[in-house]
């Protein structure tokens, strides 16, 4: 049993201690989403008619709710995780017990998934009280949102692995994860992008998340979904095989 | 799991000729440096094992491979009967660990401490349930269980350390230099708990830096330095076998002086820490009456102990090496 399920106490240990701060938490993450959208959504959006055939404010929920889903899950795999690795010694507590390196990144990916959901539904309902959700399909965003989690919370998991201060995470998020950000098709479509920088986008995880979640939100065709998932699902296994190689050696000396 | 909670009925006072760890030239390297040396040595079942040693000696290193948290460069380890660290993650099921750093988690209670490190080893509520009380009150903890780690004094956070090591009730518990830098008070009521858990018939394998804590929880002492064990036995062998019975102490800056003056005639052997000679004799009648004589010197007799068997093995004052 323990070699399957042996990360269930750990993404277990993550949870119990979330809980403790969940109701403020929480208050956030329906909070700033709403902001967003309000500013962005109602302000830009007055100066553009549509997007792709819907308001702006559609659009642009469709599009931040993938962008917190990385944004919770790379947190989580990078600051929340490290401090767990060096500052209090989480690990080496764990690994003291019958549980394995891997039962610790899988728990800890499992959890980064887990944050991902916990922030982007917050936004599917503010959205959909704005009226900026198509229909119930868009509840079918939310297993592509945690597979997003997933992917995104593992490659965190990598950075982490062989991080040496909090300062290591800097290039990480100013070189890989805001550029990520900024063109993915969150705020805009990419096709208005020059063409290298499209041909760039193809090879952001997220560009596939926002491709999958973006029309099972606002009612758009969906276009080789397998396709978009397939690629977050190799972005997961990858970086899971890596950040357990990563962390084995880092751990077991 | 046998799902009895631990409790403290003694059952196997005695030390039993049944090996818990056996180790036969472990070696470990890192890099092209050797920390641990091709070492030999095994701990019986209900027997308390010190390994001393300075910093740096290999004591911590060794503790790791046991665990299973190191992997050998070279020889064969046996822990609980299992290869290690092939199947080390099954013979962690029977063992509790007192790391050197108190890694307590900070964002749960005293209680939630032991629940949630309970989980980890599979056990469910039931269990935890039974056992959690026990190991609190064993702890002296009961008053504090929903305190928050940061409320607790380093004493405190020690025996929840201590409990839950035992939150599996463990054949064997490893502790990382369990009462380094804990007030005497609390050092002694670590002593007490260890001592109560040889007597539930546990077996003990520590590593100190002190001698007083040595001779009195250990029954074996294996003193280990530059990943070698220097020599292993009781702490009253190992003063028989190594050194002379009798020391007097000098102090201060004529001590040296003495030393260079006459010291190598009077004395079997000397040492010189720090501000301070040890003279080593089988009787040291002479020796006392010389010294009366001299003006000005400071000196104190008393019978040689572990930290002299240490200081002769290593080279070193043990008081320092740390």
């Amino acid at each position: 049993m323990m070699a399957v399920l042996g990360w269930v106490p750990v993404w277990r240990r993550n949870f119990l201690v979330w809980r403790k701060l969940a109701l403020p938490s929480l208050l956030g993450n329906f909070g700033e989403p709403l902001f967003y959208l309000l500013a962005l959504g109602y302000g830009f959006g007055s100066f553009i008619d549509q997007v792709q055939g819907m308001p702006y404010l559609m659009f642009l929920a469709s599009g931040i709710v993938c962008g917190s889903a990385m944004n919770s899950a790379t947190l989580e795999g990078l600051y929340s995780a490290y401090v767990r690795m060096s500052m209090q010694q989480t690990w080496e507590g764990i690994l003291a017990t019958p549980l394995s390196v891997r039962d610790v990144v899988v728990g800890e990916m499992m959890w980064t998934g887990t944050k991902a959901l916990i922030n982007s539904t917050p936004i599917l309902v503010v959205a959909a009280a704005l009226g900026a959700v198509h229909d119930w399909s868009a509840l079918w965003a939310l297993p592509v949102l945690l597979l997003a989690g997933l992917a995104f919370g593992a490659m965190a998991l990598v950075v982490t692995s062989v991080a040496t201060g909090f300062d290591f995470f800097m290039y990480y998020s100013t070189l890989i994860i805001t550029p990520m950000f900024l063109l993915s098709g969150v705020f805009f479509p990419i096709e208005v992008m020059p063409g290298w920088v499209q041909g760039l986008a193809q090879w952001f995880p997220l560009t596939h998340v926002v491709a999958v979640v973006r029309p099972l939100v606002t009612g758009l065709p969906l276009v080789a979904p397998l396709l978009h998932l397939a690629v977050l699902a190799v972005c997961a296994t990858a970086a899971l095989t890596a950040a357990t190689w990563l962390l084995r050696r880092r751990l077991i000396r | 799991m046998n799902g009895v909670a631990f409790t403290l009925a003694p059952v196997a006072a005695a030390p039993s000729a049944e090996a818990v760890v056996r180790a036969v030239g472990l070696t470990k390297l890192y890099g092209e440096t050797p920390v641990v040396k091709g070492i030999d040595f095994s701990v019986y079942r209900g027997e308390c094992v010190g390994l001393l040693g300075p910093n740096g000696a290999g004591k911590t290193t060794t503790l790791r491979l046991l665990l299973g948290t190191a992997h050998p460069s070279g020889g064969t380890l046996e822990v609980l009967g299992l290869p290690v660290p092939a199947r080390a993650a099954e013979m962690r099921r029977r063992l509790g660990v007192v790391p050197q750093f108190d890694n307590l988690d900070p964002d749960f209670t005293v209680a939630e401490n032991l629940q949630t490190y309970g989980s980890y080893f599979g056990l469910g509520r039931a269990a935890l349930a039974e056992r959690v009380p026990v190991l609190l009150e064993f702890a002296a903890l009961t008053e504090r269980a929903g305190a928050k780690i940061s409320a607790l004094s380093g004493g405190m956070k020690r025996r929840l350390t201590l409990a839950r090591a035992l939150i599996n009730d463990p054949e064997l518990l490893i502790l990382d230099e369990p009462t380094t830098g804990l007030d005497p008070q609390a050092r002694q009521l670590l002593w007490r708990r260890l001592r109560e858990l040889l007597a539930a018939g546990k077996t003990l394998l520590l590593t100190t830096h002190y001698m007083e804590e040595a001779e009195r929880l250990c029954d074996r002492i294996m003193v280990m330095d530059h990943g070698v064990i220097l020599a292993t036995g009781s702490p009253a062998e190992l003063i028989r076998a190594h050194i002379e019975p009798q020391v007097v102490e000098l102090f201060g800056p004529r001590a040296a002086e003495w030393l260079a003056a006459e010291g190598a005639g009077r004395a079997e052997r000397t040492e010189e820490v720090g501000e301070s000679v040890l003279c080593y004799l089988h009787d040291e009648r002479p020796l006392l009456d010389a010294l009366a004589a001299v003006e000005g010197l400071r000196f104190t007799h008393r019978r040689a102990n572990l930290e002299d068997v240490f200081l002769k093995l290593t080279g070193r004052d043990l008081r320092t090496a740390s």
